[in-house]
């Protein structure tokens, strides 16, 4: 899995709309951006739309738009577009279960210097709690690309979370399909199992060697379907493990940590340990001394996996 | 306007208003007040001026009506149903559990409506997507959309006045009902004719219209439709309660709280004797 470069998942997304050629799909980005699209901007101009000024208005343009049959794609910073538009996505966009992406960038803690305003760290658990909305975290650029024309194909609202991020590219292009309610099983292990997503997907990997050199063969799930899980995917796995270790790029409560608690608990209850910012803001910072300093990187995972393995009942 | 189509239009609005009394008497909750202000208006859209197919209900090339006012939605469906687009049966369903017909237009649940609006200030900015949409379509379509007077204190109203001529939409027309006449307004409130500069900054152009005169309606939407270039507003001034005393003249002593058994049938036997009929 090394050898293919780095990309991040912000680059899969954009690849992907430039890579479509379907006239009827819109993008939609507000005015003053301080990042637009200006390449699918130049391509296509008349598919690309300047939304209002406020994310709440971007939303609200956006949907008149899928109302007159557009395929719509929304994508604003992760933080605002959540936040702002939350009034606007839960009247407008989940109560009648419009098609629309909404593409939430800069999301977790990328945006490092900006702080805690433009750091989202409960826009999963917003999200999530929307009946019908599907919410997608993809890890690197290829599976961002796919998922993001899953998005685009989807007969309902998605959330579709993205990083600036570079990582590691994981996936190739010939990897098969990436489907919401789907997951992927990168590594198969016999005594805990890594569930992760985004960017903690590759600090679960990185935590992986290292517990396989300490004797503990881990299992690693590339959870990028948040919303439906996939149950039956992670099921198989704890069943033989007996124990799971939940790591994302978000706060404690409500993301991809409580939907796992919340369907292990009714399904298959074993030990569970998570790997999330817990229960605080970000700040300003470089994205990188933030992720260590929130305790978001492999050796949490590490120790993380040890606990959840001794708890288990034997 | 001729005398005939005048007399049509009185007449349809009278059998509305008995239907939406009906409807909110039966439901036993819900703003009558503010959905009578409306009745004319709606009659005056749905019969006289929007293009609509009544054997095709989801023609692509419809006008759009955009109801940004919740509390007049028993009008609207009243409109509706009279319309053909579901059966008027549904109206007593009003509010009740399962109902097709919600408190607030749900896009996807009530045939004929066109945008959802949950929660207020939406309507305007759909609408600026919606024209925008449409416009990329070459459709012909124009888009209607009904705003209550107290959305003009709201923020994100005036971040979609602002973005409608930005966006440079095409066919929109905003039609903000004005039913707090200086008498009744609040200290510190404000009346509709205080904003007409404001839009006008915006780059729109504003009219206004007697909500109960459909001559007056008829010259207001012929005059200001006919450069639909650029967006429109129509200032339609309305009475809470149009058509039964009993609210017109404020002695039901909360507007927006339903009435009771009593009032509905004193209301009704007006709209009745009204019309010459007995019940």
């Amino acid at each position: 899995m090394t050898g293919k470069g780095w990309s991040s998942t912000l680059e899969g997304f954009r690849g992907a709309l430039l890579g479509c050629g379907d006239d009827d799909l819109l993008l939609c980005e507000r005015t003053g951006e301080s990042d637009p699209f200006e390449a699918f901007a130049g391509r296509f101009p008349h598919r690309y739309v300047q939304g209002g000024f406020s994310e709440a208005e971007l939303v609200l343009t956006a949907l008149g738009l899928a109302l007159a049959d557009f395929r719509t794609v929304v994508a604003s910073t992760a933080s605002f577009l959540v936040g702002k538009a939350y009034d606007q996505i839960r009247h407008g966009v989940a109560l009648p279960r419009l098609p629309l992406c909404l593409a939430g960038t800069g999301s977790g803690l990328c945006l490092g210097e900006e702080g805690a305003p433009s750091q989202m760290l409960e826009d999963l658990t917003l999200m999530r709690a929307l009946p019908g909305m599907t919410v997608l975290v993809p890890c690197d650029g290829p599976s961002a690309s796919a998922l993001t024309l899953a998005a685009c194909r989807a007969d309902g609202p998605v959330y579709l979370r993205l990083s600036h991020q570079p990582r590691p590219v994981l996936y190739g292009d010939d990897d098969g399909p990436f489907t919401p309610g789907e997951g992927r099983l990168l590594r198969e292990g016999r005594e805990v199992t890594l569930c992760a997503c985004g960017v903690m997907v590759h600090e679960a990997l990185k935590a992986a060697e290292i517990l396989s050199q300490q004797g503990l063969s881990p299992e690693v799930i590339d959870c990028y379907s948040v919303k439906p899980l996939p149950e039956q995917l992670i099921l198989s796995s704890v069943r033989r493990t007996g124990c799971c270790v939940v790591a994302e790029e978000h706060g404690s409560s409500g993301g991809l940590s409580g939907a796992l608690a919340e369907m292990l608990s009714q399904r298959y209850p074993v030990p569970l340990r998570f790997v999330t910012v817990g229960e605080r803001f970000g700040q300003s910072g470089t994205t990188a001394n933030l992720q260590e300093y929130y305790g978001l990187t492999y050796k949490e995972i590490v120790g993380a996996a040890a606990q959840a393995w001794a708890m288990r009942r034997r | 306007m001729m005398d005939e189509t005048r007399n049509f239009l009185e007449s349809t609005a009278l059998d509305v208003r008995r239907d939406v009394i009906r409807m909110v008497g039966v439901a036993k909750s819900g703003q009558l007040a503010s959905a009578l202000s409306l009745v004319d208006l709606l009659v005056f859209l749905y019969w006289q001026e929007m293009k609509i197919s009544l054997s095709e209900p989801t023609w692509p090339e419809r006008d759009r009506f955009i109801m940004g006012k919740r509390n007049g939605c028993p009008a609207l469906y009243t409109v509706l149903a009279r319309r053909g687009f579901f059966p008027r049966n549904e109206l007593w369903n009003f509010r009740s559990l399962g109902a097709i017909l919600q408190h607030h237009p749900q896009l996807r649940r009530t045939p004929g409506v066109d945008a959802p609006t949950g929660s207020s200030g939406m309507g305007l900015g759909i609408a600026n997507g919606l024209a925008l949409g449409l416009n990329r379509r070459k459709a012909p379509s124009r888009v209607f959309c009904l705003l209550g007077d107290s959305e003009l204190e709201t923020g994100p109203f005036w971040e979609s006045a602002a973005n409608a001529t930005r966006l440079a939409v095409r066919g929109l027309v905003a039609l903000i009902d004005c039913n707090l006449g200086e008498r009744s307004l609040a200290p510190g409130r404000r009346s509709c004719h205080h904003f007409t500069e404001a839009f006008r900054s915006f780059g729109w152009r504003v009219f206004s219209a007697d909500g109960h005169s459909f001559s007056s309606m008829e010259e207001a939407f012929t005059e200001g439709l006919a450069d639909l270039g650029g967006p429109v507003a129509i200032l339609i001034h309305t009475c809470l309660g149009k058509g039964v005393t009993l609210f017109e003249e404020g002695r039901w002593p909360h507007s927006e709280i339903a009435p009771g058994r009593d009032d509905v049938e004193q209301a009704l036997k007006e709209l009745n004797d009204r019309s010459g009929e007995g019940e």
